[in-house]
């Protein structure tokens, strides 16, 4: 994974409208995919991702910057040079081909014979396990079907670079896990890299090598999900991903003292003055009341969700806090609510937030 | 039992209910098509009409004309010239209508609700106005002393007129300009249910821009290019005032032909005769219009 990225973006702008109407869908994006990697832009709707995946494919210009595929700049190259498929999120499979006359299509398109044109539509059949299915017509296939056909349809040009968008979105939430275990299995088997873009934190947590998360046009972190998820770099980033705390402190000799007054050993990172500390709610434990190192607080709310239980904790200070308990068998150490108990927080679990 | 005679009534007030329809269909439709096929195998009357004797003649004399004098039999070169032209002005009005159609249909179907509303609005403003006067309107244009000739004259880029008004050329312009709405509309009504990101998935597909149009455009919306293509066909085949006014009466089609058998030539069993002829090849275009339409469909 060390030699020639399989995509890269060099401070991509794309913007949209002229003069005081004008959008940056891209401000100055820059990303480095490998080959062989499952890389995912992970984003709310309107943040860019999909505008970046499009200049990827050539449905869109750029309006400055560069794209690079194994290090060859195509940034002009039209869609129909660039050894790059895309799996629409609306799959749009021809409605007038059999789902073998549209896996066939990009083969027959660059020119190869009949034979390997068959032969490959068969090996691509097998491979999304549609193979009884050669000769019906998309419309007569259900949803999955059809996402296994587009999915078909876009590997068997063996492309470099496989683009996602959002392509489970409209599948229901059982299929939607089956694709997803089914994505994976596809990616490790064929080796393509995957270019990824979801909405949906859990799908990218699950199925990433590597996530980008993407908001209003600029790429905020890229890193594996266990980096992504522990060491969120900022506010967006920590919300956005999974279920955060948020704390406000100031920077002292020694860590971060809150407005309660308790000071917490975090490691600092140059950051200086009031600062935002994240904590995911499984780090904090709850200790009975006055036990050493802790923060006093008191329980305001309980939620029982069978594998875990959801304690809503006020500290001195007004703040709030979520702690997340993994339920025990026959354990009852449930704290009620109104109870006053010690929050404990490793200051390894801690992460101080960029603006 | 009772199921069975409430069903039989229902049928019968179905009868009634349909009978106006029914009637209309046979007073207006169904009768005067009859008449046209009792009088094709008539002989004509002395100066008009039909005297009632049976005879093949009209049907024979489509094709085929006896020599006066040694009774030899050839081939009816003149009807078929006039057969043949039509179907040629015919076709080549619907090419035109197709390829200037197809353009105006992809431009009106991916422009705003709002602008689309008042484009297809202009497309059907010339329903509105006489046929016959759209026709001199383009005689107006093109004839020597018209628009056309004018306007070159006065740029530099001829010395004479061309003479474009009598000839094939003025019915086919004529043709297109009164007929290329029909194709328009039918057309716009399939590239709008045309779904462009499949225009997307070709180029993306390795697929050129002729690949695209080739090999997905044309395909999915080939029924509104059949149903336009008929609806252009079969009146230009069947067209009378165009012919007549901007072909000036010596470039026959078959209306004309129909229309002299009836008026000048006194000779309403032949009329009659091309007439069913005429009949048959717009039947026949409608059967394969059915057929290549239904193919498309594959629930049906």
């Amino acid at each position: 994974m060390t030699d020639t990225p399989a995509v890269e973006a060099r401070n991509t702008v794309k913007t949209y409208g002229v003069g005081a109407s004008a959008v940056n869908a891209l401000d100055d994006v820059s990303i480095t995919i490998a080959k062989g990697e499952f890389f995912t832009l992970l984003g709310p709707s309107g943040c860019g991702k999909t505008t970046l995946l499009r200049c990827i494919a050539g449905f869109e210009t750029p309006t400055s910057g560069a794209i690079l595929l194994s290090g060859r700049d195509i940034t002009a190259t039209p869609p129909n040079a660039r050894p790059v498929n895309t799996v629409f999120q609306s799959y749009a499979l021809f409605p007038h081909l059999t789902v073998a006359a549209n896996i066939a299509f990009g083969l027959q398109m660059l020119g190869k014979s009949r034979a390997e044109v068959a032969q490959t539509v068969e090996r691509v059949l097998a491979l999304v396990r549609l193979e009884s299915f050669a000769d019906r017509l998309p419309q007569q296939l259900s949803g999955g079907q059809q996402q296994r056909v587009a999915l078909a349809r876009a590997l068997a040009p063996a492309p470099q670079v496989l683009l996602l968008d959002e392509p489970l979105s409209a599948l229901d939430l059982k299929l939607r896990k089956e694709m997803q275990s089914e994505l994976k299995r596809l990616q490790t088997e064929t080796g393509i890299t995957f270019v990824f873009v979801t909405h949906d934190q859990e799908e990218a947590l699950t199925m990433s090598n590597r996530i980008g998360v993407m908001s209003a046009g600029r790429l905020l972190q890229v890193g594996t999900p266990r980096e992504i998820y522990d060491r969120p770099r900022n506010r967006f980033v920590a919300d956005f991903i999974g279920e955060t705390n948020f704390l406000v402190g100031t920077v002292v000799p020694g860590g971060v003292r809150l407005a309660t007054g308790d000071t917490l050993a975090v490691p600092l990172n140059g950051h200086s003055g009031e600062v935002t500390l994240t904590v995911r709610p499984e780090q904090i434990r709850i200790a009975a009341d006055g036990t050493g190192g802790t923060i006093p607080a008191r329980v305001t709310q309980t939620t029982y969700f069978g594998t875990d239980t959801h304690y809503h904790l006020q500290l001195g200070d007004g703040s709030a806090l979520v702690a997340r308990l993994q339920s025990r068998a026959g354990g009852d150490d449930a704290h009620a609510q109104g109870d006053a108990v010690g929050v404990q927080i490793d200051a390894g679990t801690l992460q101080v937030l960029g603006e | 039992m009772r199921a069975k005679t409430h069903r039989r009534s229902k049928g019968l007030n179905g009868w009634l209910l349909s009978l106006p329809a029914l009637v209309l269909l046979l007073i207006a439709a169904s009768g005067p098509l009859l008449i046209v096929v009792i009088y094709s195998f008539l002989e004509p009357g002395d100066y008009s009409g039909v005297r009632w004797t049976f005879s093949t003649d009209a049907w024979f004399r489509i094709l085929f004309q006896r020599d006066i004098f040694d009774g030899t039999v050839s081939l009816a070169d003149a009807n078929l010239s006039i057969f043949w032209r039509s179907v040629k002005l015919s076709l080549a009005t619907t090419l035109i209508a197709f390829v200037l159609g197809l353009p105006t249909a992809w431009f009106i179907a991916t422009r705003t609700p709002a602008a689309r509303a008042v484009w297809l609005f202009l497309i059907t403003i010339p329903f509105w106005t006489n046929l016959l006067i759209r026709t001199f309107a383009i005689m107006e244009v093109i004839r020597n002393q018209g628009l056309m000739n004018t306007a070159l004259i006065n740029l530099g880029l001829i010395e004479t007129p061309i003479q474009v008004l009598y000839t094939d050329t003025a019915v086919l312009i004529g043709m297109a300009y009164v007929y290329l709405p029909l194709m328009v509309l039918p057309l716009f009504a399939a590239i709008d249910r045309f779904d462009f990101k499949l225009i997307e998935a070709g180029y993306d597909l390795y697929a050129s821009r002729m690949g695209v149009l080739r090999r997905v455009v044309l395909p999915i919306i080939r029924p509104g290019i059949v149903a336009g293509c008929i609806l252009v066909f079969v009146p230009s085949l069947g067209a009378y005032v165009t012919p007549r006014v901007l072909g000036g009466g010596k470039n026959m089609m078959i209306g004309n032909f129909i229309e002299l058998q009836f008026g000048q030539g006194q000779n309403w069993p032949l009329g009659s005769a091309l007439s069913m002829v005429l009949l048959i090849v717009v039947l026949a275009a409608l059967l394969i219009y059915t057929r290549v339409s239904s193919r498309d469909d594959p629930n049906g």
